[in-house]
C-alpha cells in the first residue's frame, strides 16, 4: 500500500500530512523547522526533505530531514554573498541529480553537492538584461527582488529554469554559466526598458509527460509554450481574473492543467468570495470552473506560488493550501475537493510525494 | 569568565547548548566565535555576514547594549536577547 506526503510549508514550521493510497483521511505532523517561517519544503528523489526558511531573529537557512521529519538539521555554510549584496532570504528550492538548488534574494541561486551541509554560490545571472537592477545596491532586499523558483530538467541535469522576480524567466543550459531569457510571447502592460525582460512571472509548471509543454500563470495572463520556454502565447480567455499564482499540470496529460484565479488588486483572494480551482483539458482552450467542496460563500482566501501540488496517481490528487491555512485535496482530478486540514498558520508550499 | 545568557530560540537549533554558560573571551565578538567553535552555526544564527549582530538580536553587556566590538571583563554579564517580533 503506497503512502501520499504533503509537505506543507507555513509561516510557523513545516507540516508533514499524510494518507494512505486512498487519499480518504489524512493525519496532520508537525509543526517542525522549530516554527521558523518555511518558503518552500521539498522532497529530493530519494525522499530526503529540504525547507527553505527564514527567521527574523537568526537569519535564513535551510533545514534537512533524511526521515520524512521525524529528525531534522539545519545549515547556512556558505549561504551568503560576499560582495556587499544582502541575503535576506531563502525562498524557492529545487533538488535532482545529486544537487540541491535554493534561490533567494537578492537574486541569486546557491548549490549544495553534500546533501545541504554546506552552500556555495553558483549564479546571480550577472550581465543578463536587468540584472543591473538587482544588483543595484539601493534595490537590496528587504524588497521585491529574488529568486522565486527554479524548475529543473528531469534529463538534463545541466539545464534548469529560474524565474526573477518582476524581471522574468531565464533558461541555463550549462548549470548557470550562461541563461537566457525566455520570455518572448509574454504581456507586460507597464513600460520596459529592454525588449526580453521586464515581465512579471509568477509561476511555472512543466508538463512531466511533454517537456515542450510549459504553462506560466503571470501577473497579466495564463500562458503556454510548446516549445519549452521558447515563445509563449496567452490562454486567459475563459477565466474570471487575469491574476494568479499556484498552478499545477496533470501528471499524465499534457494538455489538462489546473490554476486558482485571484482578484488582481490589494486583496488579492478568490473572486467574489468563492472557491474555485479551475481547470483546462485542452491545452487553455477552454476552461471549467471547479467549485465540488470549496466554500462558496465568504471565502476570502489567497493562495500563494507553491502552495499547490498534483500527486503521481493513475487517477491524480491535487492539493491547495491557503495563506490562512486551510488546505483542500481532491483524489478524483480536481471533480471534488474536501478540506484536510483547517486551522494550520499561512501557508506558503505545499508539496506532494507518493512513497511506495 | 563572561556569564552568558543565550535566547531560548536557540536551544533547538544546536544539541547540548545550554541557556547559560561561562564564556572566556575579550569581546562580545570573541565570545560567540568560542561558542561557535563548540557548537557549530552559533555565529550564523547571531551575526550576519560582515560580521554585524542580527538585526533582530539584541546583545547587552551588563545592562549596556553592546556591539561585537564591546570588551568584556570577568564577571561581565551578556545578555543575548531575541527582540520582540509580532505574532
Amino acid at each position: 500500500m503506497s503512502r501520499t506526503l504533503l509537505l506543507v510549508g507555513t509561516r510557523k514550521g513545516c507540516f508533514v500530512v499524510e494518507s494512505d493510497a486512498d487519499r480518504r483521511d489524512w493525519s496532520v505532523r508537525g509543526p517542525y523547522c522549530e516554527g521558523w517561517p518555511v518558503y518552500h519544503a521539498i522532497f529530493d528523489e530519494d525522499g530526503t526533505i529540504y525547507a527553505a526558511a527564514a527567521s527574523e531573529w537568526h537569519g535564513s537557512a535551510v533545514w534537512r530531514s533524511a526521515d520524512l521529519g521525524d529528525t531534522w538539521t539545519h545549515s547556512s555554510d556558505g549561504l551568503a554573498y560576499d560582495d556587499g549584496r544582502r541575503l535576506s532570504k531563502v525562498s524557492t528550492l529545487a533538488a535532482r541529480h545529486g544537487r540541491v538548488l535554493v534561490g533567494v534574494e537578492a537574486p541569486g541561486i546557491f548549490e549544495s553537492r553534500d546533501g545541504g551541509e554546506t552552500w556555495s554560490l553558483l549564479s546571480t545571472l550577472s550581465g543578463q538584461p536587468g540584472s543591473e537592477v538587482w544588483d543595484d545596491p539601493g534595490n537590496q532586499p528587504p524588497g521585491h527582488l529574488g529568486i522565486s523558483a527554479i524548475t529543473c530538467d528531469g534529463a538534463d541535469p545541466d539545464t534548469f529554469w529560474a524565474i526573477v522576480q518582476g524581471i522574468g524567466l531565464f533558461e541555463t543550459g550549462d548549470f548557470g554559466r550562461t541563461w537566457t531569457p525566455r520570455n518572448r510571447g509574454l504581456r507586460a502592460d507597464w513600460p520596459r526598458e529592454h525588449e526580453e525582460v521586464g515581465f512579471c512571472v509568477h509561476k511555472l509548471v512543466r508538463s512531466q509527460v511533454d517537456g515542450d509543454r510549459m504553462y506560466q500563470q503571470n501577473h497579466v495572463g495564463m500562458h503556454r509554450s510548446d516549445d519549452r520556454g521558447a515563445s509563449w502565447h496567452e490562454i486567459t480567455e475563459g477565466l474570471p481574473t487575469e491574476f494568479g499564482f499556484a498552478a499545477a499540470a496533470h501528471p499524465h496529460d499534457r494538455d489538462t492543467f489546473f490554476v486558482i484565479p485571484l482578484d488582481p488588486g490589494h486583496g488579492r483572494t478568490m473572486p467574489e468570495g468563492r472557491a474555485a480551482v479551475w481547470r483546462t483539458r485542452d491545452g487553455g482552450s477552454s476552461w471549467q470552473q471547479l467549485t465540488n467542496g470549496l466554500p462558496q460563500e465568504n471565502a476570502y482566501v489567497g493562495v500563494l506560488r507553491e502552495a499547490m501540488a498534483a500527486d503521481s496517481h493513475d487517477v491524480p490528487g491535487y492539493y491547495f493550501g491557503t495563506s490562512t491555512g486551510q488546505l483542500f485535496a481532491s483524489a478524483d482530478d480536481g471533480e471534488s475537493w474536501t478540506e484536510i486540514a483547517s486551522y494550520l498558520p499561512g501557508i506558503s508550499s505545499v508539496e506532494v510525494a507518493v512513497l511506495d | 569568565m563572561a556569564d552568558v545568557h543565550l535566547p531560548m530560540t536557540l536551544m533547538p537549533l544546536f544539541a547540548g547548548l545550554p541557556r547559560r554558560i561561562d564564556v572566556d573571551a575579550p569581546t562580545v565578538e570573541e565570545a560567540i566565535r568560542e561558542l561557535d567553535a563548540r557548537w557549530p552555526g552559533v555565529q550564523d544564527r547571531l551575526c550576519e555576514p560582515g560580521p554585524a549582530i542580527r538585526q533582530h538580536i539584541h546583545v547587552y553587556v551588563d545592562r549596556q547594549r553592546a556591539t561585537l566590538e564591546t570588551p568584556l571583563a570577568p564577571g561581565s554579564r551578556v545578555d543575548v536577547i531575541a527582540a520582540i517580533s509580532g505574532g
